[in-house]
């Protein structure tokens, strides 16, 4: 089981020292103070935070694991770790093979420095020697279509350009484990599509092992098949992608709660959507329903003034933000006073969470909008019952399992 | 950082039945930092690519957009001397001993100028690329080590422009130059010992950075570096003179070049001892240091 161990986390923990900050000496100055005020005391009175505890995990050669977790909550912490950058205060880890890690796209450039120099700068300072960067050199410029602009400094470079090159020279860094940070926050789409294309490439063709931190769901359900989730420095989940995302999403979303209060919107605008409330179809309150179960949405909105031809919308969004539908009240003409609009959801979404856009119009203009609100999940309770079925790719869930038949 | 590429018998204690595939990647472990750790120098030899790159990113860039580039190197220490001949020699009319004053001041110049590049280029070098510190992993030694390195390379053509200065000025060095190589390393290790320490604690309190070129400039003052030795009166005074660990190196330093005499046995025995231990001192303190440097600076 050992033998294809890439990386091997046993009972990492980091505590940070944090002076309170009256206390804390930044300046030589205060420092001298300090020791002249009580010349005894070795250090000032500290609290503790603890940054990670207690984290174990295993990655196995060539697997892609994603780590996420709200900010704060030690993801990046970890990584620095993981590179060396910072050591731990407890625990061990092993990392078997040549580590690469990437937490900023290019750090080490030099505006100053020209494409071709900040090339081998960069490539040094990621680990990369003078002649594996001389054997990259053409691709790296290829990939970062940037060939007309190598004798130029880099300060002349569009932020686009710059940050193209920075992460083309990661890209073709060749380590056994590939560690990556949040670096894919940056460029425009195209180009972060590309990055995520290489990636994925690295990881499978290569049969590198990839740690992998990000906040773009997509992102980490494309390239991860596994995925960590942290919460103020504790593994809080650990297994499938789909798994680990969504009760991510659900910690985002704070609370399941069946009823969200909805925030006020444009005070002048004459109509506002105050709550979105979750019930199951029989009535009862709640937002969690069983795979294939359908469900009930009510949006309660108010006029202030009379308004025509007022349709109440309601979207639904995945996981990670990938819209699914929307469904619109039929148009009505309304005074002044509270209303609600119920919606019946019986589509059967696969197994994950769910959130919500609201919108109130009125003439088709628009008088409140609202997205990211309230959350539902959806569970895999129902993964034995016929037709439906927990895993499989898609946002839709299984619908039927026909018989197979035999053919004569 | 206490990383241990591990040997052979390391790699095979944790797991206990590892497979062969496993054994031939190299492993690393990493652990808390116990108090006291070797200095690990293998690393800077296996991060030399780095280090030659950082070293190499420093000479580019304190040249780039000049007008006269590379020029400065020479004509840095040139005018520096310049100006130390006119008030030492002309102004003040120190005794040279016999040298052509812009000759004896270039020489101790050569001397200062190493030593006041090192210290400050160190010093500075975490600070400076704190990005780098706090986003990459590399023995951090490497950043004031670069920059010592690149300090030497404006050291070299200085000694090159001097010894086309000894070649107008009719003079030659005599055997005394067989010492200065001597002299030289006893200033790297003070000089990098010093920007060692200046790093360390630059990363946790700037003020390093502001006070560092004050105490150069008064240090500099109270070094032979316009004048020689013997302008200060001997007993108690130049006792005390000699204080300075920097006094006797560049003194040392300049006998062996322009070969007149040497200010003394003892105070050269005193400025290796300091220069060595200071270098020791150094190294201790940013290995203790070194630890919490991505997460302080």
């Amino acid at each position: 089981m050992s033998s294809d161990l890439a990386i091997s986390v046993r009972n990492v923990g980091k505590t940070f020292r944090v002076a309170s900050a009256a206390r804390r000496a930044t300046t030589l100055g205060e420092l001298v103070a300090q020791k002249l005020r009580s010349p005894f005391s070795r250090r000032p009175r500290e609290d503790e935070f603890r940054a990670l505890e207690d984290v174990s995990f295993e990655v196995h050669r060539g697997e892609v694991l994603g780590i996420i977790g709200r900010n704060g909550a030690g993801k990046s912490t970890l990584l620095k770790i993981l590179s060396q950058i910072t050591p731990p205060t407890q625990g061990e880890i092993d990392l078997h093979g040549r580590v690469g890690s990437l937490l900023e796209v290019g750090t080490g450039f030099h505006p100053e420095l020209t494409g071709r120099e900040n090339i081998y700068l960069n490539g040094a300072i990621l680990g990369m020697n003078r002649r594996e960067i001389d054997r990259e050199f053409d691709s790296i410029v290829a990939f970062a279509e940037t060939e007309q602009f190598l004798e130029l400094p880099v300060k002349r470079y569009s932020s686009g350009m710059h940050v193209r090159l920075a992460f083309s020279v990661a890209a073709h860094l060749r380590p056994d484990i590939l560690i990556v940070d949040e670096v894919l926050a940056v460029g425009d789409l195209a180009f972060q599509r590309k990055c995520l294309g290489k990636m994925g490439e690295v990881a499978h063709r290569s049969g590198a092992t990839v740690l992998f931190v990000s906040h773009q769901m997509p992102a980490v359900r494309n390239l991860c098949s596994r995925a960590i989730l942290l919460e103020r420095g504790v593994v809080l989940e650990d297994g499938p992608v789909d798994k680990v995302l969504a009760r991510y999403l659900a910690l985002n979303t704070s609370a399941l709660v069946a009823r969200t209060e909805l925030p006020p919107g444009d005070p002048v605008s004459p109509a506002r959507a105050t709550a979105v409330l979750t019930r199951s179809n029989s009535g009862e309150p709640g937002a969690h329903f069983r795979l294939g179960e359908s469900w009930r949405v009510t949006v309660e909105f108010e006029l202030a003034r009379a308004q025509t031809h007022v349709i109440a919308a309601l979207g639904l969004r995945s996981v990670d933000g990938v819209p699914l539908i929307t469904w619109w009240s039929a148009p009505q003409d309304l005074a002044p006073g509270r209303y609600a609009a119920e919606f019946l959801c019986d589509i059967p979404f696969s197994a994950g969470a769910l959130d919500f856009a609201v919108g109130i119009s009125s003439q088709e203009r628009v008088l409140y909008y609202v997205e990211g609100v309230g959350c539902v999940t959806i569970d895999e309770i129902a993964a034995g019952e016929q037709p439906f079925r927990a895993s499989g790719a898609g946002l839709l869930a299984s619908t039927q399992r026909p018989l197979i038949r035999a053919l004569a | 950082m206490s990383t241990t590429a591990a040997d052979p018998a390391q790699e095979r204690a944790p797991a206990g039945e590892v497979a062969p595939s496993a054994v031939l990647a190299p492993m690393v472990r990493i652990r808390p930092p116990r108090a006291w750790e070797a200095l690990d120098v293998s690393a800077l030899w296996r991060f030399r690519d780095l280090l030659l790159a950082l070293a190499v990113r420093d000479i580019k860039l304190r040249y780039r957009q000049t007008l006269l580039g590379v020029l400065w190197v020479v004509l840095q220490p040139l005018f520096g001397a310049g100006i130390f001949a006119f008030i030492f020699g002309r102004v003040a009319r120190l005794d040279s001993g016999g040298v052509p004053y812009v000759l004896f001041a270039y020489t101790g110049l050569l001397a200062w100028n190493l030593f006041n590049g090192i210290v400050l280029k160190a010093a500075g070098s975490l600070v400076a690329n704190a990005p780098l510190v706090a986003k990459v992993f590399f023995p951090r030694l490497l950043l004031p080590i670069s920059g010592v390195l690149s300090t030497l390379l404006d050291f070299a053509v200085a000694l090159a422009v001097g010894t086309l200065l000894f070649y107008f000025s009719g003079q030659t060095p005599g055997w005394s130059l067989l010492a200065a190589p001597f002299w030289l390393a006893m200033l790297l290790l003070l000089a990098t010992g010093l920007g060692l320490i200046c790093a360390a604690l630059a990363v946790s309190y700037r003020d390093v950075i502001h006070i560092l070129p004050v105490a150069l400039q008064f240090l500099l003052y109270g070094s032979p570096v316009g004048y020689t030795i013997s302008v200060i009166p001997p007993g108690l005074p130049r006792t005390l003179y000699e204080l300075n660990p920097l006094a006797p190196l560049i003194e040392g330093f300049r006998t062996a070049l322009l070969g007149h005499g040497f200010s003394g046995f003892h105070s050269g025995i005193y400025t290796c001892a300091i220069s060595v231990a200071v270098f020791l001192a150094g190294l201790i303190v940013f290995r203790r240091r070194e630890r919490q440097f991505a997460d302080v600076i």
